[in-house]
């Protein structure tokens, strides 16, 4: 009887293992970044007439940092949440908007700095103002070096980040209502409470 | 019929072996463009260059053929993967050389020397910018490790979190081997302890063996 069990066992314990694994997201990298200091950068904005934005003027507030672009398809699926998620709750989002100008806009290449602002300027004004605009304001990233500080490595990516300017939480990939309640407004209400 | 020809036998040989040649002589002139493509592993040409023009070693007319095409061919070469974009020989090929130990976060089983993907594009300009610098290769490592953590680098430091990863597979190997020794020890335990057999047995087991 023990015979047939010991086999029986080891291999229930590798179905186990292996079903564990299959429910882990690959994509999914835990950051180094929680608990560490926001990096600091200076970035224009989408409003052309406003200044340049720092993490440094968000101090005493929990605020959330959403990498966006326009090109990108799971953003798009992930905006609606973030327009309601701004409705209804007094959370600042800023948008980070990476890379707006890829290789395949041929008609950017040849621009000079100013003007490819420019364009990246109107295109995310006209996807905003399609989609909705949940952000306070959003930074432009054009060459994606901020987004190398942050470890960002695929849109969308939401930060939290609190008071202090710590980073509490990374989500990779879009916000899913379930993350949403489980995990990032339990969050932000420990956050705002301290 | 009825009589063996070997003559005739050998005629027939030969002309299947004519046919064959002309068959692998064919296949040298559609192969030739793909021979034509170089020392390019990924190249449109499915077929490996070199079994091309050295395949057809049975026939006398089609080696000739293919063999004249594989020689053209090292002088069509096409670019390297990733063209060097510097004209800092040392640097880049330092940056090479890190990038193959970097993993590329979107293509998770590509170095950062091998990827084609954007952001490895960018993150070969950093690291560009930091060597350009003067850090050092450990400085460039910490650099990401610090944003994107241990998973950037293809061979992990050792420390207590990957204590797991670097000696786990010891562990498992050691762990099989002691019980490897229990069992075998058991089973001689139960040679040993199992009863004597009497002579009426062994006289069987004699018989037996004998048939």
């Amino acid at each position: 009887m023990k015979k047939f069990l010991i086999p029986l066992v080891l291999f229930f314990g590798l179905v186990i293992f292996l079903a564990l694994g299959l429910q882990r997201d690959p994509q999914a990298i835990p950051s180094p970044l929680v608990d560490k200091p926001a990096p600091a950068f200076s970035l224009p904005t989408l409003d052309p007439a406003a200044g340049a934005f720092s993490p440094a003027e968000m101090q005493g507030r929990v605020w959330l940092l959403n990498v966006w672009a326009t090109w990108c398809v799971a953003c798009r699926q992930e905006h609606p949440l973030l327009v309601d998620f701004a409705q209804r709750h007094q959370v600042p989002i800023v948008g980070m908007s990476y890379k707006e100008i890829q290789p395949q806009d041929v008609q950017a290449q040849g621009m000079d700095a100013n003007a490819k602002l420019q364009f990246a300027r109107e295109r995310s004004q006209v996807w905003l103002s399609r989609y909705g605009n949940p952000y306070v304001l959003s930074v432009i990233d054009l060459d994606g070096r901020v987004g190398i500080q942050y470890g960002v490595y695929g849109v969308p990516e939401t930060y939290v980040i609190d008071k202090q300017g710590v980073i509490r939480y990374k989500a990779v990939g879009e916000v899913t209502p379930a993350i949403l309640a489980s995990k990032v407004l339990p969050l932000i209400q420990k956050l705002n409470a301290s | 019929m009825g009589a063996f020809n070997p003559s005739a036998l050998f005629a027939r040989l030969a002309v299947s072996m004519r046919l064959w040649g002309l068959g692998l002589a064919m296949v040298g002139v559609m192969l030739s463009p793909a021979v034509a493509q170089g020392p390019q592993p990924a190249g449109p040409g499915v077929a490996a260059p070199p079994t091309a023009a050295s395949e057809p070693t049975g026939s006398l007319s089609a080696a000739p053929l293919a063999s004249g095409q594989a020689v053209a061919a090292p002088t069509i070469t096409l670019g390297p993967e990733a063209a060097p974009m510097t004209e800092e020989p040392v640097l880049e090929a330092r940056l090479l050389k890190l990038s193959e130990e970097l993993r590329c976060l979107v293509c998770q089983n590509e170095s950062l020397a091998s990827s084609r993907a954007e952001l490895a594009d960018d993150l070969r300009r950093e690291v560009r910018d930091l060597l350009r610098e003067g850090k050092s290769d450990q400085a460039v490592k910490d650099f990401l490790v610090e944003r994107y953590g241990d998973f950037v680098l293809y061979r992990p430091e050792l420390k207590p979190l990957t204590w797991l990863l670097w000696f786990g597979p010891f562990v498992l190997l050691l762990g099989a081997v002691a019980g490897l020794g229990w069992y075998l020890r058991q089973r001689r335990q139960l040679a040993d302890t199992a009863p004597a057999l009497s002579d009426a047995e062994r006289a069987r087991v004699d018989q037996w063996l004998k048939d």
